[in-house]
């Protein structure tokens, strides 16, 4: 099979056990630049399994991902990382900032681990942080910041470089119901004004109202709504 | 919606017109559903009739619309009742999904199919309120959350029917 035309990051009939749990039993996925898809289902469902198979960091037991042309599982591990650290961007639930670090500290750092130097990268940082709206936090850690605002500060670390696709788990999972809206508006304008992709795992309807469709999925099976109606 | 106490409550605050009234109605509460001016003078012409309300004045040129009305004691005291009641929360026993579900399983159809497309169109309008939230006014974004949390609703009883479908299943068989 070939990816539907024109998507970035395509997923085909993915396989992947832990012991005796299936916890991708044929899923599949696609995803075009500047979408944002929701994974639905409930707990346990294999959604999370799927966002990590598509973001390179599990290799499922077997099933074909491509990104932009690319098959993942035949790159090498050296290669799949340096993929995550400049095309992918990352945004979870909760213990991402690193605690000893300044918050445009934090948010530079994708960059600095690609080599730019440390003043660009500031700068850079601090212009995201106004974008998200946390720029005043610029020399507070990650201790001394709201949830929301922590939020805030890792979705500008995950936009940083610039990323393709940007995978966000739960990213409202820790907040409150305003500061979740909050921070999903602002996610998804800042990931549309730049063309990037969202995958977007929730269990949650009114986050999941944010994006442009959603896949469901239930004992490691996927169901593309948009394509079943 | 009580239309009639309604537009009382916007005559507390000074005699109106009838078109004025309409106006300030469709402002505040009609985002989706304007009045029709026969609903306003209907409206006026019984909250006339039972006192709660009288004429202030009639501009010259004459007809309905140039009634400018205002609120009476009995007027007041009406709203004051109406605001202090409170709405019965609506149960939503007799669900429509219950029913198609229950028939989809008694007549072996795909229940989880009916679930599944069934979220799929709660999410379509909750993105279309999403969207106007994020681009109306407070009143606006109140107006949607409203909406937005009583389909959250709805999707939670979906997600938890779809978990037990099984038992649903052997019950309905019995």
């Amino acid at each position: 099979m070939t990816p539907p035309p024109g998507s970035l990051l395509t997923a085909e009939n993915l396989y992947k056990a832990y012991g005796p749990t299936n916890a991708l039993d044929g899923a599949g996925f696609s995803i075009h630049p500047g979408e944002v898809v929701a994974i639905m289902g409930p707990s346990g469902s294999g959604k999370s399994t799927l966002l990590h198979c598509l973001a390179g960091i599990v290799t499922p037991d077997s099933g074909t991902i491509t990104y932009d042309g690319r098959v993942l599982s035949s790159m090498s591990d050296t290669e799949r990382s340096a993929l995550r650290r400049s095309e992918f961007g990352f945004v979870f639930q909760f213990g991402q900032l690193v605690p000893e670090l300044t918050c445009v500290e934090n948010v530079a750092l994708p960059l600095r681990l690609n080599g730019t130097p440390r003043k660009e990268a500031e700068r850079t940082a601090l212009s995201w942080m106004q974008r998200l709206e946390v720029d005043d936090l610029r020399g507070k850690r990650p201790g001394e910041v709201s949830g929301g605002q922590g939020q805030r500060v890792a979705i500008a670390r995950a936009l940083v470089t610039g990323p393709r696709v940007v995978f966000a788990d739960e990213p409202t999972g820790a907040l409150d119901s305003l500061n979740g809206e909050r921070v999903m508006e602002l996610l998804t304008e800042a990931a549309r004004s730049t063309n990037a992709a969202v995958v977007l795992v929730t269990h949650e309807a009114r986050v999941a109202a944010y994006s442009d469709r959603e896949i469901v999925v239930r004992d490691g099976k996927s169901r593309d709504m948009e394509r079943a109606v | 919606m009580s239309i009639g106490h309604t537009l009382l409550g916007l005559l507390e605050s000074g005699p109106r017109h009838g078109y004025d009234l309409k106006r300030a109605f469709d402002e505040k509460f009609g985002h989706d559903r304007p009045l029709h001016y026969g609903q306003v003078y209907s409206t006026m012409s019984r909250l006339l009739k039972n006192g709660l309300v009288e004429v202030d004045g009639i501009e010259a040129g004459g007809g309905p619309e140039r009634k400018r009305y205002a609120i009476t004691e009995a007027g007041i005291t009406d709203v004051e009742r109406w605001l202090a009641t409170p709405e019965r929360p609506e149960l939503y026993l007799q669900s429509t999904l219950y029913t198609k579900v229950v028939l989809a399983l008694l007549t072996h159809r795909d229940a989880a199919d009916l679930l599944d497309t069934q979220r799929s169109e709660h999410l379509r309008t909750m993105r279309a309120l999403t969207d106007r939230k994020r681009k109306g006014d407070l009143a606006d974004q109140l107006i949607c959350d409203h909406a937005l949390f009583h389909l959250e609703a709805d999707l939670r009883w979906l997600e938890l029917t779809a978990a037990r479908l099984d038992k649903l299943r052997e019950a309905v068989a019995r």
